[in-house]
């Protein structure tokens, strides 16, 4: 993307006043999109961003400045904005030696999906459509929409780092209205990979239509969810979100140092339940939050964070990383050229235990069985976090009964994790998702096995 | 000052071929975000970006492209490749671009001087101001998650074969923080902000003293029994609130059979009380605009009237669809095709006080913050549930601060159960402005 030579010479530019670190970060993105909605292929966007972003870091302050204009001039002109935001003193002569290095994700993309005919693409949104309404006349409503992306990556530091790297993502959902006496309901599925369109050999789309519809039907005949805490078992996949939310923004290092965290100064503690073991793993191959290497350059690790109940470890970013005198954990990510990196989730799980998941549900008389999650949301100094259950129902004398309709749930981070009384042995990854922190979003996974709170605060409207 | 980003547009609309139809909007901005933490810079990012978004219809299908460059190699790449995307749509008799309908674009004041001129030098001490007075709030205040500036200027240009030719320019910008209150090994937050179209508008005091109350007066928070309750929302919930019933009243969504308000235009759907405008034209309004993302004329739109239901939000091909005029609310950047929404809602507001509200209050609850909006609040049935934290209102006084509980019901009930409207409007960084709001009967869900 951009000759080496030039590197080194932007990167002298941008430490000439003084900066104790400067890097450039070039990206060259390439989204294509298509929404099916109302029965109409509503169109097909294609859309490209190119760009780099350069900063600068003098004592405790960081400056930052990004161009679309990547030529020699346009990163030398960004270079030394970067370097007056960050108010660089003193003078000199800096000379930055680049050591190229490969970024590797130990597999192929076998597909490139900007290699695949767009009729092909349009024609998975018809199929899904008609498997969709195939479901039943119920059905009101549905709504299709295929993405993918190819994101090239240059990171060249002046600590004489400089790879590249390419990702490719592919991404399909269904969302579907069911309409019924008692008014509308929605129901979706949605797959998401860090792969090319060989993601359709993975899926079978009339499967995930008609999963998406099967919901929007279920909750039609759902009652209000009930209000108050009582026992919740998650399902397997279903609810990684939890752990996201409940200790995954805690563990980011960036508000740690803040005092942001009820987290802090908690490292070697018992902070979960014996047999809870957290990770967040960049390298899970094929995953949404898959990466090679972070947004910084650092290869993606994977990173134990609460392991048989004890908290091991923060999440770490560059920045954070040095102050500490440490490595960064490879969680240093943006959402584009156009962003600063800071602390980010990559996909991060909890370990299977050993119990049968039937067996745990068949062990909890009374309470909510929640097969689907939905976003969620934390206050990380608090540790107060809530989430959408989007395809829950009763437990009734150990057995799963009626479906209810969508609430929230809420809990108290530290509280939660001391709660969790039983893990099944049937981990599996949840649905894509997009991780917003300080107003950026990036590609994240999560997984869980069956699990049970023994006592969660349940959002609903019946008594 | 947009003239050169309609030079742009003009060309790209210059390049339509026979049949074809054609739209470019063109953007440019500057902004300008600096964080500070312990009296220094954290960080100062300042950055120029721009882009173009291309649309094409030939024959009821329509094409889209865009791309982060004004250069013109990208210009002919996105036009070619929004030709190219043409032929996959399926064939739509009201597809189209919008056609000029004669409103008059009104003349407002989003663009100052001042904000363009205004040194870094001074944005940073604002910052720091900003910090240093959030700090020196209340004992109590253990320390700051955030404390920023950030403005921007951005540019707009619309052109096409249509003949829409407009133009716009707007400044803002705020400053908002994030505090902390310790007591104990207990951490509380609280948030404040000013927002303003030039730095003067902007009072540091004023973002500190809300955050530091927020947070202080949440010290010793207990989780609140579950019951049904009178509830008051604060201005800042009611915002937020306002945002997502905007959605329902979205004529594409009441096309496509989304909208659980449907079938209602004339009918009563809420309380007397609620009279529910979308007015972009109102410049205290932080999303305030001059025109939609169409290039037409923004107007005010009385959406609900005493209760009654009286007008969905269109863009053009919602209209046409529907047959009915656009109302000047197609919503976009460059990146994207322009859908319908809401640009600027608020409710009329009351006559009373908050203090007054809260005063025929037996047993209720203030809730001064909502987490899980967007996981809480489904558009499509109306159910909505979302985290909450607040104080306790007690005799028409209020009491303990309360937190981790939940409130919920369905959006069709909680327009009629509202039972007063403040008179406090409060202009947000939002499209929603905020007024405190009286709902009667939502669960409250705790211990």
């Amino acid at each position: 993307m951009i000759e080496q030579l030039v590197l080194e010479e932007v990167l002298g530019v941008a430490m000439r006043t003084g900066g104790e670190f400067a890097e450039v970060f070039a990206e060259d993105r390439r989204n294509a999109s298509a929404v099916l909605d109302d029965g109409r292929v509503e169109e097909l966007t294609s859309g490209r961003d190119r760009g780099a972003g350069i900063r600068v870091v003098v004592g405790d302050t960081t400056g930052f400045a990004h161009t679309a204009d990547l030529t020699e001039a346009g990163l030398i002109a960004a270079a030394e904005a970067a370097a007056a935001a960050a108010r660089g003193g003193g003078g000199g002569t800096n000379i930055v030696a680049l050591d190229r290095r490969s970024a590797s994700r130990g597999y192929d993309i076998e597909t490139y999906p900007g290699d695949v005919p767009k009729a092909r693409k349009v024609e998975l949104l018809g199929r899904a459509n008609d498997a969709a309404r195939a479901v039943g006349g119920a059905i009101s409503q549905v709504s299709v929409s295929y993405g993918d992306n190819r994101r090239h990556i240059l990171v060249a530091n002046s600590d004489g780092l400089f790879v590249e790297d390419d990702t490719v993502r592919t991404f399909f959902a269904v969302s579907c209205v069911a309409t019924g006496d008692a008014g509308m309901q929605t129901g979706r599925e949605s797959v998401g990979h860090t792969i090319g369109f060989e993601m359709f050999d993975l899926y079978d789309v009339d499967q995930l239509a008609r999963n998406a519809a099967d919901r929007a039907l279920t909750k039609l005949a759902a009652r209000p969810a009930p209000s108050g805490q009582m026992p919740v078992v998650i399902g397997s996949g279903g609810g990684g979100v939890l752990f996201h939310e409940a200790c995954g923004h805690g563990l980011e290092a960036d508000l740690v140092a803040k005092g942001a965290s009820v987290f802090r100064g908690r490292v070697g503690q018992q902070v979960a339940s014996k047999g809870v073991t957290v990770v967040d793993d960049g390298t899970m191959e094929r995953e949404w939050g898959n990466i090679a290497v972070d947004d910084e350059g650092n290869p993606a690790q994977r990173n134990v964070l609460i392991e048989d109940g004890v908290l091991t470890d923060y999440m770490w970013d560059h920045l954070r990383a040095r102050k500490e005198g440490r490595r960064s954990s490879g969680n240093g990510r943006r959402q584009s050229y156009q962003n600063l990196p800071m602390v980010r989730m990559t996909n991060t799980y909890l370990l299977a235990g050993e119990e049968d998941p039937e067996s745990i549900i068949a062990s909890t008389p009374k309470g909510v069985y929640v097969k689907h999650l939905g976003g969620g949301q934390v206050n990380t100094a608090t540790g107060d976090f809530v989430f959408g259950m989007t395809e829950a129902y009763l437990l009734e004398d150990g057995k799963i009964t009626e479906p209810l309709r969508e609430g929230n749930l809420i809990g108290n981070g530290p509280e939660v994790l001391q709660r969790i009384d039983a893990l099944g042995n049937d981990f599996a990854m949840g649905p894509p998702g997009t991780c917003g922190k300080d107003g950026q979003g990036v590609p994240v996974g999560d997984g869980v096995p069956t699990l049970r709170v023994s006592s969660l605060t349940i959002g609903g409207t019946a008594a | 000052m947009s003239e050169d980003l309609l030079a742009i547009a003009d060309r790209v609309v210059a390049m339509a071929k026979p049949g074809e139809q054609i739209e470019a909007v063109v953007v440019r901005g500057t902004e300008t975000e600096i964080r500070v933490f312990g009296g220094d810079v954290e960080s100062l990012s300042s950055a120029q970006s721009q882009g173009v978004g291309i649309r094409i219809v030939v024959d009821g299908r329509q094409g889209f492209a865009y791309a982060g460059s004004l250069d013109e190699s990208a210009i002919a790449e996105t036009l070619a490749d929004a030709r190219d995307n043409v032929s996959f749509a399926t064939f739509d008799e009201f597809a189209g671009l919008a056609e000029p309908d004669g409103v008059v674009i009104p003349v407002l004041d989003l663009h100052r001087d001042a904000m363009v001129s205004f040194a870094t030098a001074d944005k940073i001490a604002l910052a720091i101001e900003l910090e240093r007075v959030v700090m020196a709030a209340d004992p109590r205040i253990s320390g700051i998650e955030s404390a920023e500036y950030a403005d921007s200027i951005s540019e707009a240009a619309i052109a096409s074969s249509a003949g829409i030719r407009t133009t716009g320019s707007e400044t803002s910008c705020f400053l908002a923080t994030y505090a902390m209150a310790t007591e104990g090994d207990e951490t509380q937050t609280g948030f404040g902000f000013s927002v303003g179209r030039e730095p003067s508008d902007l009072t540091p005091s004023a973002a500190a003293t809300e955050a530091a109350e927020r947070a202080t007066r949440m010290l010793g928070a207990v989780q609140p029994p579950s019951g049904r309750l009178t509830v008051v929302l604060d201005p800042w919930v009611t915002a937020q609130f306002l945002g997502i019933l905007g959605y329902t009243l979205d004529g594409e969504s009441v096309l496509k059979g989304r909208s659980l308000f449907a079938e209602r235009l004339g009918e009563s759907v809420g309380s007397s009380l609620l009279t529910l405008i979308d007015d972009p034209t109102d410049v205290r309004s932080f999303t305030a605009t001059d025109a939609d993302g169409e290039g037409l004329a923004a107007r005010r739109n009385v959406l609900i009237e005493n209760g009654v239901l009286q007008k969905f939000v269109h863009n053009a091909y919602s209209a046409r669809r529907a047959g009915t005029v656009s109302t000047g609310n197609a919503v976009r950047g460059f990146k994207s095709t322009p859908s319908v929404g809401c640009l600027s809602v608020s409710l009329v507001p009351g006559i009373s006080e908050p203090a007054a509200l809260i005063a025929g209050i037996d047993d209720g609850v203030l809730v001064q913050e909502v987490s899980g909006l967007h996981s809480g609040v489904n558009p499509v049935s109306g159910d909505f549930s979302t985290g909450a934290e607040g104080l306790r209102i007690r005799n028409g006084e209020l009491a303990e601060p309360v937190r981790e509980f939940t409130i919920a019901s369905t959006l069709q009930k909680m327009l009629r159960d509202v039972q007063a409207v403040g008179s406090d409007l409060q202009f947000l960084p939002m499209n929603a402005t905020g007024v405190s709001l009286v709902v009667a009967d939502l669960t409250v869900s705790g211990s």
